[in-house]
C-alpha cells in the first residue's frame, strides 16, 4: 500500500532550511485564512448545512485536532489506551465556567488553571491506575470519564443537569475579538495552540521522553529492563495529555459560553479516540488528518441527518478494514520495530 | 446515607442484586470469552445485548401478537410463549455476534494488525447497529407485554421478592454453570480454551482457528441474548440505547473477576449486582456507578489481574 507518509517525509528531508521554512510558513498562511474560505462560490462546496462554516471549523473540527493531538501523546506515542480522554475536557471546560462566572478571572488567566486542574487530576488517576497492563487502564479511564460527568450531573456547584451558562468571552488580543458573532478569533486560537502542540510534540519525540514512551509502546518490559523509569514517562505522557485536554476544554466553555454534563459523554472519548486510530496512531499529520475527517464530515453530511451517524459508523468499518494503520500511518522504521516485537507481547495496546 | 434501608430490607436488596448480577454473568460471558480468545475487548457487545431485546420484544408483541392488555398466561402457553422468546432472543444475539466477527475482526486479524484497528472497527459496528436500530424504532422506546404473573413468592415488610427475579437467578445460574461444563468438558470447550493459551500453539494442532473463534463468538453472543430476555422479562421495555450502560456494568464485572477468567465473569457480575443493589439503596441511586468505579479502581490496585486472576488457565475459556 501508499504509505504518503514516507513518501512525504522524504521529500521533507530532500529540502533546504529555506525551502522548509517557505513551505510551512505558506501552510500555516493556507490554514490561517480558512475561515474565509467558506465566503467564495467556488469554495462554498465546503460550507456546512446546519451550523455556519466558521463555527464548524472551531467546533468539532479544531477541537477534535487539538484534543485528538493530546490524546496521540497517550495513546499513539505511549501505547496507553484512555478511553476516558473526554474527562479531562470536561475538567478544563468546568474549571473554566465555575471561575469565570463566580470570579473576576479573565480566560486567559483561567487557562493556564485549567491545563494545571487537568493535568492534577491527570496525575492522581494515572498514579494507581498507569501500573496496571491495557485493557485494564482501558476501562479504568472509562470509568473515570463516566464518574467526571456523573458528579457534574449531581453536584450543585456544576449547576446539575442545567450546567452552567454565561460563561465568559476571553478579552480580545492582539486586536482579534473573541465573540459568538466572531468565530474567526476562537479558530486562531485554537490553531495557534494545535501548532504550538505539534511544535512540543515533535520536540518531545526525539528527546529522551519521546524515546522512552516509543521503547514502553513497544516493549513494557524490555524497555524496565534497560533502564526507562516507566511509571514516570507513563505518567508524563498521561498529565500531558491531560493538560492538552484541559486546555481544549477551557477554550470550548468560554467559546460556546455554556456547559452541560451531556457534552461530555462517552460517546465523545470514542470519536476522540476514532481520530487517533483513524488518521494513523502515532503520526501527527495522520492524528490531524484524521481529526479534520471526522469531525467535519458528519456537518458536511447533515443534509442526511437521521442517516449521518450510521454513514460515520460505516465509514470507520470500512477505512479500518481497508487501512488498518490508519490513512497516513507513522513511519515504517517504527512499525518494523513493533511487528518484529510483536509475537506474544501483549503489553502494547 | 442511609443505613437503615439495609437493614430493613436487607432480603430483598439481596435478592435483586443476585438477579442483576446473574443478567451482568451472562452479559459479561459476552466479553470474557472474547477476550480470552482473542485479547480484544468486544465493543459490540452491548448492541448484541440491545439486538436482543428487541427480538424478545418483536416476538411477543409481533408474532404472537401480545400487548399490554394481554392477561398473563399460564401453564404450557406461557412456556411455549417464554421459550420462543428466548429462542429468538438467543438466536439473533448469537447471530449477530457471529456477523460482527466477520465484519469487524476476521480481515483485520487475517493482516495482522494492532489491536486498537479492531478495536475502531468493532466501534464503528456497533455505531452501526445502534444508529440502524434507532432509525427503524424511530427512537422510540419499546414495552415488553407482561407474559408472566408477577406476583411476590415472599414478602419482607413491604417489599416482597417476586417471581420474576427469583426465575432469573434460576434460570441464568442453569445456563451460566452449562457453558461452564460446555467449556471445560466438550471437545469444542478444549479447543477454545487451547486458543485462548496460544494462538499459535493451537494452529499447529491442527485446530481451525476461524471456526472456534466463530464458535465463541456464537456462545458468548447467545448467552448476552438470554440476558437480553430475562431482561426483557423483569424490566419490561427497550430502547435503541439500552446496551451502553448495562454493558458497560458487564464489562465491568468481568475486569472485576479478571477478564478472560470464565469462573472470574461469574463472580464478578454477581459481586458487583450486589454491590450496585447496595450502593443505590445506602448512596442513592446517582452515585451507583461512582462507586462501582471506586471499587473496581481499589480491587484492581491491590489485585491488578482481578479479583480471580487471568492466571488461572484451568479455568480459563
Amino acid at each position: 500500500m501508499i504509505n504518503i507518509r514516507d513518501k512525504g517525509a522524504e521529500l521533507w528531508e530532500t529540502w533546504n532550511r529555506p525551502k522548509r521554512i517557505t513551505f510551512v510558513l505558506v501552510l500555516i498562511g493556507l490554514v490561517g485564512l480558512l475561515p474565509y474560505a467558506g465566503d467564495f462560490s467556488f469554495t462554498s462546496i465546503l460550507n456546512t448545512p446546519i451550523s455556519s462554516y466558521q463555527a464548524v471549523l472551531v467546533y468539532p473540527v479544531g477541537m477534535f485536532v487539538l484534543m485528538a493531538l493530546g490524546l496521540n501523546i497517550v495513546v499513539g506515542k505511549s501505547g496507553l489506551l484512555d478511553l476516558g480522554y473526554v474527562a479531562f475536557f470536561a475538567i478544563g471546560a468546568y474549571s473554566a465556567a465555575i471561575l469565570g462566572t463566580k470570579t473576576h478571572l479573565n480566560i486567559w488567566e483561567i487557562l493556564p488553571i485549567g491545563m494545571g486542574l487537568a493535568m492534577i487530576s491527570g496525575v492522581l488517576l494515572g498514579l494507581p491506575t498507569l501500573r496496571l497492563r491495557g485493557d485494564y487502564l482501558a476501562i479504568v479511564t472509562l470509568g473515570f470519564g463516566e464518574i467526571v460527568r456523573i458528579v457534574a450531573v449531581n453536584n450543585r456547584s456544576t449547576g446539575g443537569p442545567n450546567g452552567i451558562a454565561n460563561v465568559p468571552n476571553p478579552p480580545s488580543i492582539f486586536g482579534v475579538r473573541f465573540a459568538l458573532d466572531n468565530m474567526k478569533g476562537f479558530f486562531w486560537i485554537i490553531f495557534v495552540m494545535i501548532l504550538l502542540v505539534i511544535w512540543m510534540v515533535r520536540r518531545l519525540s526525539i528527546r529522551r521522553p519521546g524515546r522512552a514512551w516509543e521503547a514502553i509502546r513497544q516493549d513494557e518490559d524490555v524497555a524496565m529492563l534497560m533502564g526507562v523509569p516507566i511509571l514516570r514517562y507513563k505518567i508524563w505522557s498521561f498529565s500531558i495529555g491531560a493538560a492538552i485536554g484541559g486546555a481544549a476544554g477551557v477554550i470550548f466553555a468560554s467559546k460556546s459560553m455554556y456547559v452541560a454534563p451531556d457534552m461530555f459523554t462517552f460517546n465523545t472519548s470514542v470519536l476522540i479516540l476514532s481520530c487517533v486510530v483513524f488518521g494513523g496512531m502515532g503520526n501527527i499529520w495522520g492524528v490531524v488528518l484524521g481529526g479534520t475527517i471526522l469531525a467535519y464530515l458528519p456537518e458536511r453530511i447533515r443534509f442526511i441527518n437521521n442517516a449521518r451517524q450510521l454513514v460515520f459508523g460505516l465509514a470507520l468499518v470500512v477505512i479500518m478494514n481497508v487501512r488498518p494503520d490508519g490513512l497516513l500511518p507513522r513511519k515504517k522504521r517504527e512499525k518494523i520495530a513493533k511487528v518484529s516485537a510483536k509475537p506474544e507481547g501483549d503489553s502494547n495496546v | 446515607m442511609n443505613f437503615s434501608v439495609v437493614v430493613s430490607q436487607f432480603w430483598p436488596l439481596l435478592i435483586n442484586g443476585l438477579a442483576l448480577g446473574f443478567i451482568y454473568v451472562l452479559i459479561s460471558l459476552g466479553y470474557t470469552m472474547v477476550y480470552g480468545v482473542l485479547r480484544l475487548i468486544n465493543f459490540a457487545n452491548s448492541e448484541i445485548f440491545m439486538v436482543g431485546t428487541f427480538a424478545t420484544v418483536i416476538v411477543s408483541r409481533n408474532f404472537f401478537g401480545f400487548n399490554q392488555n394481554t392477561d398473563p398466561l399460564s401453564g404450557f402457553k406461557l412456556f411455549f410463549a417464554m421459550g420462543a422468546c428466548l429462542v429468538a432472543s438467543m438466536l439473533v444475539s448469537g447471530v449477530t455476534a457471529v456477523i460482527v466477527e466477520l465484519v469487524a475482526y476476521r480481515r483485520l486479524r487475517a493482516k495482522g494488525t494492532n489491536r486498537l484497528a479492531s478495536l475502531i472497527s468493532a466501534i464503528g459496528v456497533s455505531i452501526i447497529l445502534q444508529e440502524g436500530i434507532r432509525i427503524l424504532t424511530h427512537s422510540v422506546p419499546m414495552s415488553n407485554p407482561r407474559l408472566l404473573r408477577k406476583f411476590s413468592v415472599v414478602t419482607f415488610g413491604d417489599v416482597g421478592i417476586r417471581v420474576d427475579t427469583l426465575l432469573v437467578i434460576v434460570f441464568a445460574a442453569v445456563l451460566f454453570f452449562s457453558v461452564d461444563r460446555f467449556v471445560n468438558k466438550t471437545l469444542l470447550g478444549k479447543a477454545i480454551r487451547a486458543v485462548s493459551m496460544s494462538e499459535e500453539t493451537s494452529k499447529l494442532m491442527g485446530i481451525n482457528l476461524n471456526r472456534v473463534i466463530s464458535a465463541t463468538f456464537l456462545i458468548g453472543g447467545s448467552m448476552t441474548g438470554a440476558a437480553a430476555f430475562l431482561y426483557e422479562t423483569v424490566y419490561e421495555n427497550t430502547k435503541y440505547n439500552v446496551g451502553f450502560s448495562i454493558g458497560l456494568a458487564a464489562f465491568t464485572a468481568a475486569v472485576l473477576g479478571g477478564i478472560g477468567n470464565l469462573r472470574g465473569a461469574f463472580y464478578g457480575g454477581l459481586s458487583l449486582g450486589l454491590l450496585e443493589q447496595f450502593a443505590a439503596a445506602i448512596l442513592g441511586t446517582q452515585w451507583k456507578a461512582v462507586t462501582v468505579f471506586l471499587v473496581l479502581v481499589m480491587v484492581l490496585l491491590f489485585k491488578p489481574n482481578g479479583l480471580f486472576g487471568e492466571a488461572v488457565q484451568q479455568t480459563r475459556v
